[in-house]
């Protein structure tokens, strides 16, 4: 029992099955679902589904900040991605070709590669500090992605390119079956091989890790490029959800939320040691979250308060001081029947 | 001149007991320092001398036990109880804030205020009074990183004099100073003693211990072995208690120094001119297979820069280097490496251990970083690797998942000995390896040392230990003020006469 209580990710799991609890004893029907035409729907399924936009930028994030940095340009290259890819599509002449849009995915996620190079290289290369080197291009980005756009919103009408947000494989959305993949192939990518744990070792100490060999300018800069390709898809399939690239809105503060994410998943600001499995914990919390709200029936001008309101909670459950707290406050209670204390060490 | 006995004691520590996870880090100790005497607290690593500090600087709460501060009992809750109480401590490593002026290090919390807030003239007006009262004329207003670790822990201990403390801590002040610097701190010291502040002393200098304390409290394996008047505590007699058996390991590398170097073959590495501007004047160097050279002069006069230079950790603007008679271009640590030298920083927290990753991932670190990301060491193998350097050398405890950061220094400096020994290399530098670690462990390390080069490792060995760089290295080469001053053959020279050499050049520049 102390094994789970001690565990990093009792906590960000706790928090979210009880934000499930709580939707459930609010509305029976959340947690409902339903077989239609050979695929499941329901409110717990649709979660799956929008998770994967954060996911993907969520697991790019997480290793930048392993590497003691911060990415704030994703939003912006979910933008610039989500252009490119439904302008090329809008100029096709067959936008309903799979081809078509295999093309602009990769063409996009290409550009979407070349942003987060252009990050890694204003980081590891000139040295300038992570928060301000991706904030050139959280500014800049949505001005390129207007750019490509023209300054409209390109709407689309693409099946192919509906599928990906939309469409189900099986009896679950596509949209899942991307970030479960995304996280499947960024956790051997990191544990599998040693990346991982030079990624660590270059977030808790860079000096001690340069002079023992390792070669921190590539592993920061690879994180950057990994950020850069994650937030690509994510803008594809942000696209591809409202079939439209929204130079203004799409991914809109998404890198906050990002942060968010990777923080309530047990990972540290600071750098170092991460953890995958957290941040899909912490993904899975701030959508459920914004579906709470709905399924609440919190008005939307409320919307932010309760947001903050549910994330003080859960960071607090997971301070240190907290906890300290609490036993303090557990073991007064447990003293005062002195013979009862033998009780409650063999039920701990 | 011992205290008197008489006088109550300022602080009574008694019956302390604190319970680590696995660990009694110390059990039922009692501790008594007395109001104007110095009070030398020896042990080696592990033996709980940190950690009878930190419960009495309120880092760590007791387990069981009283602490008694001027006849008050004490509980402390946190270190700012402690400061309250008039404990002041200046710590092995130098924890002030690195990016504030020497002046706002030395005043914060206690700035004076005027009508408009913090007066910042008078602010470093007092804090140009605390440092030239310690004699030191800097600069207030420059940034106290700007300055050398040794000026930084002056700039600590002149901060624990604006505290006004009754109790005075220091925490292996001397580690990095040189002997002036150290002379100077000793006057302060005396001074601070007879306004009847009671000093706490640790240090793992033998020298200055004896020179400093009164008296002499012995901690081993977190028990209390007996409290002693300096003067009749005789040092082998010291050592004895606080490692409990003799020091053999010293006796049996006493021949290093005289052996036989074959110098027919061309050196492991061979610089010739090396130099960076500001940095270092050109140098000369050359390293034989099984050789140790050793490297002396004071702080601050190339050592530390001319090792960096050959590793490539600070790039070298002029030189020629050679490795194995064949020329050789290293300006980054991964050049260092692919020729197989390795470099263990003086700074091991800073620069060595990663505190938050394993002893395990520590060791394997070495070998992962040179095979790259992509051909990860399978489990088995670094398992094989980290058993065997863990017992090799000694790493306690002997538990490889436990984090480096909470091994002692000795310890940790055993963890990047391994992580470096495990990647074969031909040359190993080591820069201050036994600084500020107790006396067990530095002979292990100077007997690891002696026994790697017998089998062929050449070795730069760097220490402000004079008697060790004269114990190990067959050569050793002298710097002063980042000029190369000599190079002088340990056979022909003793301590005496290596203290004069470094002294004489000295004098010799000066004129």
């Amino acid at each position: 029992m102390k094994a789970i209580v001690n565990h990093r990710l009792f906590w960000p799991a706790t928090a979210l099955v009880v934000l499930v609890a709580i939707n459930a004893i609010a509305q029976p029907r959340f947690l409902a679902i339903t077989m239609r035409d050979g695929k499941l729907y329901g409110a717990l399924i649709d979660i799956l589904r929008q998770s994967a936009p954060l996911m993907l930028v969520a697991l790019g994030m997480t290793i930048v900040i392993a590497t003691r940095g911060i990415d704030l340009s994703v939003g912006a290259i979910m933008a610039v991605s989500g252009a490119v890819a439904l302008t090329i599509i809008d100029s096709s002449g067959s936008p309903d070709a799979v081809a078509t849009v295999g093309i602009a995915v990769i063409v996009a996620v290409l550009v979407a590669m070349v942003l987060g190079l252009w990050n890694g290289f204003l980081v590891s290369v000139l040295g300038i500090q992570p928060i301000i080197a991706t904030l050139v291009l959280m500014l800049a980005g949505r001005g390129v992605a207007l750019l490509i756009t023209g300054g409209k919103i390109t709407t689309v009408n693409s099946a192919p390119l509906k599928y990906l947000a939309s469409g189900y494989v099986l009896i679950l959305p596509v949209a899942f079956f991307i970030w479960v993949a995304a996280v499947a192939i960024v956790s051997a990518i990191e544990r599998r091989t040693a990346l991982g744990v030079l990624t660590e070792s270059v977030g808790i100490n860079p000096e001690a890790s340069r002079l023992a060999g390792v070669r921190s300018r590539g592993i920061i800069w690879g994180a950057y490029i990994a950020s850069g390709i994650l937030a690509g898809a994510a803008g594809i399939l942000a696209a591809s959800d409202i079939r439209a690239a929204d130079a203004n809105a799409a991914g809109l503060w998404i890198e906050l939320y990002a942060i968010l994410a990777v923080v309530l998943g047990g990972t540290s600001l600071m750098g170092g040691k991460f953890s995958i499995a957290g941040t899909v914990i912490g993904v899975l919390f701030v959508t459920t979250l914004e579906s709470t709200v709905v399924f609440l029936g919190i008005p939307p001008a409320q919307k932010p308060v309760f947001f903050g309101a549910a994330v003080i909670v859960v960071v607090l459950l997971q301070a240190p001081r907290v906890h300290e707290w609490g036993r303090k406050v557990g073991s007064t209670f447990r003293k005062q029947p002195t013979d009862s204390k033998t009780e409650v060490e063999v039920a701990a | 001149m011992p205290a008197d006995t008489e006088v109550p004691p300022i602080v009574e520590m008694q019956g302390i007991t604190i319970q680590f996870p696995g660990v009694l880090a110390l059990d039922n100790v009692d501790f008594f320092l007395r109001s104007g005497e110095v009070h030398a607290l020896m042990g080696e690593n592990g033996a709980g001398k940190s950690t009878l500090i930190k419960a009495l600087t309120g880092v760590y709460a007791i387990d069981s036990g009283a602490i008694t501060v001027a006849g008050e009992a004490r509980t402390f809750g946190s270190t700012a109880d402690a400061q309250a109480a008039g404990i002041s401590t200046v710590y092995q490593e130098v924890n002030l804030c690195a990016n504030l002026s020497v002046g706002e290090n030395v005043m914060l919390g206690h700035e004076p205020r005027g009508a408009t807030g913090i007066d910042w003239r008078r602010t470093h007006d007092r804090a140009a009074d605390h440092l030239s009262a310690l004699g030191m004329d800097i600069d207030t207003k420059s940034i106290l990183s700007s300055h050398p670790i040794a000026i930084q822990q002056l700039v600590a201990i002149a901060r624990a004099m604006v505290l006004d403390a009754k109790v005075l801590i220091l925490d292996e002040p001397t580690s990095s100073l040189d002997r002036d610097e150290v002379a100077l701190l000793f006057g302060v010291v005396r001074d601070v003693k007879s306004k009847g502040v009671a000093v706490l002393f640790v240090s793992h200098f033998l020298d200055q211990v004896y020179e400093i304390a009164d008296r002499i409290t012995v901690l081993r394996n977190g028990k209390l072995v007996g409290e002693y008047p300096a003067a009749e505590l005789p040092r082998e007699q010291l050592i004895t208690k606080m490692i409990g058996r003799e020091l053999e390991n010293l006796e049996a590398i006493a021949g290093t120094a005289q052996r036989e170097i074959d110098r027919t073959a061309a050196p492991v590495i061979s610089a010739r001119g090396i130099a960076k501007r500001g940095f270092l004047e050109p140098a000369d160097i050359d390293v034989y297979a099984g050789e140790v050279v050793g490297l002396a002069g004071l702080l601050g006069s190339g050592r530390t820069e001319l090792v960096r230079l050959l590793y490539g950790a600070n790039r070298a603007d002029a030189g020629v280097v050679e490795v194995d008679g064949a020329p050789a271009k290293i300006t980054s640590p991964r050049h260092a490496i692919d020729h197989r030298i390795a470099f263990s920083s003086e700074d091991r927290r800073g620069e060595g251990i990663i505190a938050d990753l394993t002893v395990a991932e520590n060791i394997v670190l070495g070998i992962q970083a040179r095979r790259g990301w992509l051909r990860r060491v399978r489990r088995t193998e670094a398992d094989a690797v980290v058993a065997e350097y863990i017992a090799a050398l000694g790493v306690r405890p002997a538990n490889p998942q436990m984090l480096a950061g909470n091994l002692s220094g000795g310890n940790q400096q055993k963890v990047l000995l391994a992580r470096w020994l495990a990647t074969a290399p031909k040359l190993i530098v080591l820069d201050e390896p036994t600084r500020g670690i107790d006396v067990g462990a530095k002979a292990d390390i100077q007997a690891k040392v002696a026994e790697l080069s017998e089998q062929g490792l050449a070795v730069i060995f760097i220490s402000s230990e004079l008697e060790e760089v004269l114990r190990l290295a067959q050569r050793v080469i002298v710097l002063r003020d980042r000029h190369h001053v000599g190079t002088l053959d340990s056979s022909e020279i003793d301590l005496d006469g290596l203290i004069d050499y470094i002294a004489k050049s000295e004098e010799g520049s000066a004129a």
